[in-house]
């Protein structure tokens, strides 16, 4: 029923949103899970209280989890010409989308490692434990369930932004759902896009649910 | 020296610009083999006392010293190797969820950067002390509380520490399991001579294996010495109570003790109700049969909102005066009922 350009399009649109959403939540996480450790351990309640560090990290979240997404992009263009030399295609649109996700992904992190059971933390204190090994060995391994299913969350959310940033020829499925279906009123390859994004988020969903299902070892 | 020494110890924490003082002055010595308990009713200021011991918990005045050396002047490196040398278990186990029995006891070693195999080897031999070493793969989630408590005891143990603290080890646990974990920290205590300080709400646990205990109360130290003094001449009012508290609350731990030596008597269990309250059936049943019995047990239980009187008698030998009493006992209108092991 399509011509076979409109279908290595539509692959290609595949490729390109994964290639967004993949890239850009590593980079998320690259940024925002060191921001969210260190949220939760400069908490009044953490292991190393630090009210002004949580102030200026907490006012940094809220700040740019406030902004919505499209006008966060628009804001961000000067930036982005910077660090990739344009301003759009899919590889450019990745600097808006990290921005938008770390704060997101860094409170996400932050609510996970705050269910670690404080008495388990206190245990390894008594055990002579430093504060990094804490992290690394305690905190970080005792929310890993919670952490995946906050990264299959963060998968999905950043899939639909990137979508949105078709309508600045960011590429992949959004940016052909933007110019067939709207532009052009070929609701066919819109249908077929919509599909598309739901099956990708669908994967994502399964396969962190999965996984995080087969690491937790408290039942 | 005393193993512990804790000098004019006060710790004030500040809730929400409140000041609240949870020690005050508390002055101790443990020395090194005791088995020391710290009682008091909960808000007495016992568990941060302990935590006090390994510095969770920074003293707002007053000093520690463990082995001589004074915890306050300690940087935060000395800090953490000293404590590598005293182990800390708690009421509700404090395990990593994530991590199997073995990983859970080689935790502390990895902390030191002992070798993975070795930290194993030390981890398997361990369980076998705590008697657990079936369970070596098992996860947390997969243990009854008394056997998560025994993984806890293994991981403490396995940086051979010379001071165990317990901070409500048991208070989470029924009593048979009480019983065992109690007994295993008493097995440790005498095989690898480590001192053991143990918080508790329960007298029983004080009486079972404790050879010196303090009081605490609102915060103050209001008695300390040798269990048995203090059991059998308490002098503070707060000491008074918790003894009478423990009649009703610690039996299984008396009885314990007596089990194995009345084991073979035959055993009568009697139920006084309302009815047979007014007559003294003991006393006028010695009387009458002119043997004396023994009163190995007896309470008074609400049941139902009424209460009911339960004791539990060692009739003397012989078949036919054992079937001649509980004839008695049936004419008096009381409720009988042999038992052999009595609960």
């Amino acid at each position: 029923m399509f011509s076979q350009e409109i279908i290595n399009m539509l692959i290609r649109g595949v490729g390109e949103s994964l290639y967004m959403t993949l890239v850009s939540t590593f980079f998320g996480y690259v940024l925002g899970l060191p921001m969210g450790i260190l949220l939760t351990i400069s908490d009044k309640n953490g292991i190393k209280p630090n009210a002004v560090l949580y102030r200026i990290l907490d006012v940094i979240a809220n700040l740019f989890r406030s902004i919505p997404f499209l006008i966060l992009l628009v804001l961000l263009i000067p930036f982005t010409k910077l660090i990739v030399g344009k301003s759009y295609g899919s590889t450019a649109i990745i600097v808006p989308l990290v921005i938008a996700a770390a704060p997101y992904i860094a409170r996400m992190v932050e609510s996970s490692l705050n269910e670690v059971d404080p008495g388990v933390i206190e245990a390894a204190r008594s055990m002579g434990a430093s504060n990094f090994t804490i992290v690394t060995k305690v905190m970080l391994v005792e929310a890993r369930t919670s952490l995946i299913v906050g990264m299959t969350i963060t998968l999905g959310t950043i899939l639909g932004y990137s979508a949105m940033a078709g309508t600045v020829g960011a590429g992949g499925l959004g940016d052909i759902a933007i110019r067939y279906g709207y532009y052009r009123y070929e609701s066919g390859i819109m249908i077929v896009t919509v599909v598309l994004l739901v099956v990708l988020f669908q994967v994502f969903q399964t396969i962190g649910m999965k996984l995080s299902a087969r690491l937790d070892k408290r039942k | 020296m005393a193993e512990i020494e804790v000098r004019n110890l006060s710790k004030t924490f500040d809730l929400k610009g409140e000041k609240v003082q949870a020690l005050k002055d508390i002055n101790l010595d443990i020395e090194r083999g005791d088995i020391y308990g710290i009682i008091g009713m909960s808000g007495a200021g016992k568990s941060t006392l302990v935590r006090c011991l390994n510095f969770l918990e920074k003293p707002t005045e007053g000093k520690v010293f463990v082995d001589g050396n004074d915890l306050s002047r300690m940087t935060e490196k000395q800090m953490r190797r000293q404590r590598q040398s005293i182990a800390m278990i708690f009421q509700h186990f404090n395990l990593l969820m994530q991590k199997n029995v073995v990983d859970n006891i080689c935790f502390p070693l990895m902390i030191q950067g002992v070798k993975k195999a070795d930290a194993r080897k030390r981890a398997l031999e361990l369980l076998k002390i705590v008697d657990l070493e079936e369970k070596a793969n098992a996860y947390p989630s997969q243990l009854s509380g008394g056997q998560k408590q025994r993984v806890a005891i293994a991981r403490a143990l396995a940086s051979n520490p010379k001071i165990l603290l317990c901070d409500e080890a048991t208070s989470a646990l029924d009593p048979q399991t009480t019983a065992s974990i109690l007994a295993l920290l008493k097995d440790i205590n005498t095989r690898f001579g480590i001192t053991i300080v143990i918080i508790t709400h329960q007298m029983a646990v004080i009486r079972e294996i404790c050879t010196h205990v303090a009081i605490l109360n609102h915060g103050v130290l209001v008695e300390e010495g040798l269990v048995e003094d203090i059991f059998n001449h308490p002098k503070s009012e707060a000491a008074r109570e918790l003894i009478l508290g423990d009649i009703s609350e610690g039996q299984w731990n008396g009885e314990m003790r007596q089990k194995d030596r009345v084991m073979e008597d035959k055993c009568l269990r009697i139920v006084f109700t309302e009815n047979s309250a007014f007559e003294p059936v003991i006393a006028n049943m010695i009387l009458k049969f002119g043997v004396p019995v023994n009163i190995l047990k007896a309470n008074t239980k609400n049941v139902g909102g009424i209460a009911k009187g339960e004791m539990i008698l060692g009739l003397p030998e012989g078949r036919e005066l054992q079937e001649q009493i509980k004839q008695y006992m049936l004419d008096k209108g009381l409720e009988i009922e042999e038992v052999s092991e009595y609960v």
